[in-house]
């Protein structure tokens, strides 16, 4: 048997799996530290369910931690963005095109130094260690425990970052880096702002790993524990500590899986309504419709492979404000049992609508007595009105679809949506994040220089999606489940003999049991 | 007509569409541009009849691989750099500078050219689209020479080039385009305005623009966006558009040869459409066949299409797994003349099929 686990901003749900089936299911609020509310789900689904923590043979976490931190601005790290590559990319210096807000957060320490490499391996500028020097005398001055270094061409010449970062270690010895050649491919814009927003995230992935660990620990569970990243598969603990970044949109893929197995409706808009944010995304045959462009999250260009999905501001945390008209961003996250008005706190949230238009009974109903039907009114048909626009931009023609309602926030919607053809809440939807994490995949991958010299390009490709099965095979997969993901291939001009950067990324259902 | 940063966004999107599968994600061009109007500057295009007839024009432009563009971004000097060092050589100020190719990053370049300098940009271009090599322009085939011709890259180097003929130019500053990193900045085929009326595809930006906003508003309203298009290119030069085919990337070949991106997509169809298409590609797409048929062929358009939001999606950006939509479009008549396809026509590339019209080839 498996646990998925779900950490949202709000609420954290837990599913206990035997194959396909539910056994025992829970929600309960996130909490500051992350790992008593691990706890807590935990302790309820195995007392539910009766089973032994020795009878766990694997957890799954899904997490929108990371993604949230950013979406909101907060728990963030300043961040010195060195950019290596001066005096080409001067004309758009790091966070160009940024969201103010989120920029102003990360300090805007943008450095831009002379380095970088061309495409044939030639350097655009020898490293300007000096300046490097000088960057970390005012990082110590300024108080920045975190970089982030993106040198040109560093996915096929990663030296200079490597000696950039060597030279900062030295200088101030617990500092975060983020190198952007493990983080990102070719396509400086996107791997640059990828590892700003991985530098960002340093202390909170400890953090957050930390209480992870800690709570299995406390709940005496020995089984190894993993966690879900943006597409759909399984990252170690130890990975996710360094590359926070790649967590992003893996709280999508998860819930829309788990709404697909749930709603057994394989082509259907999914609103995943958690405590802060909506997201809406579209299932084609049980798996999310990626992206075939950049991603922005948080406002930030990416250029991640990832589900196609479209964050509203609307959570079941959401402050309601000017009687109802104007509902989030921002919302009260986990300290809703605090902070809502059902629960004894001074701030109007969506939950507190819903409960004083009698459509739910949470808290203490007697505390939202006195707000005005009018405000009732005006913040239902807000959300009612949030929720139809999201689904209508994702949708990719004027046809109605079925809707499929998940997540925790999921109370929110109680009428019609014009958008859509039906509106599905199924049995289990506000775990659906946790199912979907505990029936994610394992990948395999291949990432490696291969010479074409003396053989063809087909046979070397051949080669390396049966290496990649095998190792997805190897991490766990089952046989026959195995499909090739992903195939990326990076032709090395300034190496002999036809050298090419191939990765291929294989994936396939875990085997239980 | 001054621009706004709507007008950009659409902008981007027409010039990927007419970029056929080349000229680099316009992405980066467009934030440069939009760095000029955030710093108060003013784009401002002029129609080629508005252009005195004496006037000088001095058309701007970034030559390479898009491959390379896209991760060493430019200092954004080097082509205001190559059209002061070709006034000076020419010794006379350009009345305005102008597009050598619309598809693509290369109809920004000169908005960023003509904001920095002050100069209006003229609406139109002397490709139509993205081609690989800088022969391949009306201006040329309609009796223009190329050069004098000013290469530049980021770092101060210049190279003045005086050929014989716009194939040696061509030659030539690709050599010095490698040695400066892949990618360098040009000012060539300086001319009169009667020469721009004579020899330049008029209207591109607007039409790129068009484009754009056509794809949006489908989107918004929820119209089918390639029926959208398909009923717009009618009442441009671009007067036939038509859907060949549809389906999953099932292969992505690539390479980076002489500075150029070499490649050929592999898709298998989906639907109505049967069968395998393959799209040959150097910069842009080439040949389209379906089971060796051909389906479409250069210089008209080939253009690939997320299938589920018409999106254009560049041959960089091509992944395996993608469901796609490939779209044919006619090019306009100054096109396809034999002296036009003797300069850009399918023998140009090495392809022994000959040019045959989209809306004449059988479906």
């Amino acid at each position: 048997m498996r646990i998925g686990i779900d950490v949202g901003g709000t609420n954290t749900d837990a599913a206990l799996m035997d194959g396909m089936r539910v056994v025992a299911s829970c929600k309960s609020p996130t909490t500051g530290d992350v790992s008593s509310g691990i706890v807590a789900a935990l302790k309820k689904v195995l007392g539910d369910s009766q089973v032994e923590p020795a009878q766990i043979e694997a957890v799954m976490i899904g997490t929108t931690h990371f993604t949230n931190a950013v979406v909101e601005r907060r728990r963030l790290l300043e961040v010195a963005a060195v950019r290596l590559g001066l005096p080409a990319t001067r004309a758009l210096p790091p966070m160009t095109d940024w969201p103010d807000d989120l920029a102003d957060t990360l300090g805007r320490h943008r450095y831009m130094v002379r380095g970088g490499h061309e495409f044939d391996g030639r350097e655009i500028s020898p490293l300007d260690e000096a300046e490097i020097l000088r960057i970390a005398g005012e990082m110590k001055a300024k108080g920045l425990k975190s970089a982030a270094i993106t040198s040109v061409f560093s996915p096929v010449m990663p030296g200079m970052e490597e000696r950039a970062a060597e030279i900062l270690r030295n200088e101030i010895p617990d500092i975060a880096l983020s190198l952007s050649h493990e983080i990102g491919r070719v396509g400086f814009l996107e791997r640059e702002n990828a590892s700003i927003m991985n530098a960002c995230l340093a202390e909170l992935s400890k953090r957050v790993i930390a209480s992870f660990r800690q709570a299995l620990r406390d709940m005496n569970i020995t089984a190894p524990f993993y966690i879900s990243q943006n597409d759909g598969t399984l990252m170690t603990p130890d990975h996710v500590e360094r590359y926070p970044v790649l967590t992003f949109a893996s709280g999508p893929t998860n819930s829309m899986r788990g709404a697909a197995l749930l709603a057994g409706e394989p082509d259907a808009m999914v609103v995943d309504i958690g405590g802060t944010t909506s997201d809406v995304g579209m299932l084609m045959q049980g798996f999310p419709r990626e992206s075939a462009v950049a991603v922005d999250i948080g406002g930030v260009r990416t250029n991640f492979r990832m589900p196609d999905v479209l964050a509203t501001g609307l959570g079941g945390g959401s402050l309601v404000r000017d009687d109802g008209a104007r509902i989030g961003p921002d919302s009260v996250g986990y300290e809703i049992t605090e902070k809502a008005l059902v629960f004894g706190g001074d701030t109007l949230t969506t939950t507190d609508i819903v409960v004083a238009a009698g459509l739910e009974d949470i808290g203490d109903r007697s505390r939202v007595a006195r707000i005005p039907a009018a405000t009732i009114e005006t913040a239902l048909t807000t959300m009612h009105r949030m929720i139809d626009e999201a689904v209508d931009r994702m949708k990719t023609s004027a046809e109605p679809l079925p809707v499929i309602l998940v997540g925790g926030g999921s109370i929110l919607i109680s009428r019609d949506l014009p958008s859509a053809s039906k509106v599905i809440r199924p049995e289990n939807a506000a775990v659906a994040n946790a199912i979907g994490a505990a029936i994610a995949q394992v990948g395999g991958e291949v990432d490696r220089i291969f010479s074409l010299e003396g053989t063809s390009r087909e046979v070397v490709l051949e080669g390396a999606k049966r290496e990649a099965s095998a190792n997805a095979v190897a991490a766990g997969a089952a046989e026959g489940t195995v499909n090739i993901m992903d195939i990326e291939e990076v032709p090395l001009a300034y190496l002999p003999g036809s050298a090419t950067r191939i990765r291929v990324k294989a994936v396939g259902d875990l085997v239980i049991g | 007509m001054k621009l706004d940063t709507n007008d950009l966004k659409d902008l981007a999107v027409g010039a990927a569409f007419l970029g056929t599968g080349g000229g680099g994600d316009p992405y980066v061009g467009r934030l440069m541009v939009q760095q000029c109007l955030d710093e108060g500057l003013e784009v401002e295009l002029i129609d080629p009849s508005e252009v005195p007839d004496e006037a000088l024009v001095i058309p701007t432009a970034m030559m390479g691989a898009p491959t390379v563009l896209v991760e060493k971004l430019p200092s954004g000097d080097e082509a205001v750099a190559s059209l002061k060092r070709l006034e000076s050589h020419l010794g006379q100020r350009a009345f305005a500078t102008m597009p050598i190719e619309i598809g693509g990053i290369n109809s920004t370049i000169p908005l960023v050219v003509g904001a920095r300098l002050g100069l209006p940009i003229v609406d139109a271009d002397g490709m139509g689209r993205a081609f690989p090599e800088l022969q391949m322009e009306t201006f040329g085939v309609y009796g223009v020479p190329g050069s004098p011709m000013v290469v530049s890259d980021e770092d101060g180097d210049q190279a003045l080039i005086l050929a014989k003929d716009n194939k040696d130019m061509e030659w030539l500053s690709r050599g010095v385009a490698i040695r400066m990193g892949g990618c360098a900045y040009i000012a060539e085929y300086s001319m009169t305005g009667a020469d721009v009326k004579r020899t330049a595809i008029p209207n591109t930006l607007t039409l790129a623009m068009r484009i754009g906003r056509t794809l949006r508003e489908a989107k918004k309203r929820h119209l089918n966006p390639f029926e959208a298009l398909l009923e717009l290119l009618p009442q441009t030069l671009y007067h036939h558009g038509r859907i060949i085919f549809s389906g999953k990337i099932a292969d992505m070949q690539r390479e980076t040869r002489n500075g150029f991106s070499m490649g050929r997509a592999r898709i298998d169809g989906l639907g109505e459409h049967a069968g395998v298409m393959e799209i040959e590609i150097q910069n842009e797409n080439l040949i389209a066949r379906v089971d060796g048929v051909v389906k479409a062929i250069v210089p008209d358009l080939i253009c690939v299409m997320d299938s589920e939001t018409a999106e254009p999606i560049t041959t960089e950006n091509l992944r395996y797994g993608q469901r796609v939509t490939v779209m044919a479009v006619a090019v306009p008549e100054i096109m396809r003349t034999p002296e036009a396809l003797a300069i850009f026509g399918p023998s140009c590339f090495g392809l022994d099929h000959p040019f045959t019209p989209i809306e004449t080839m059988p479906r």
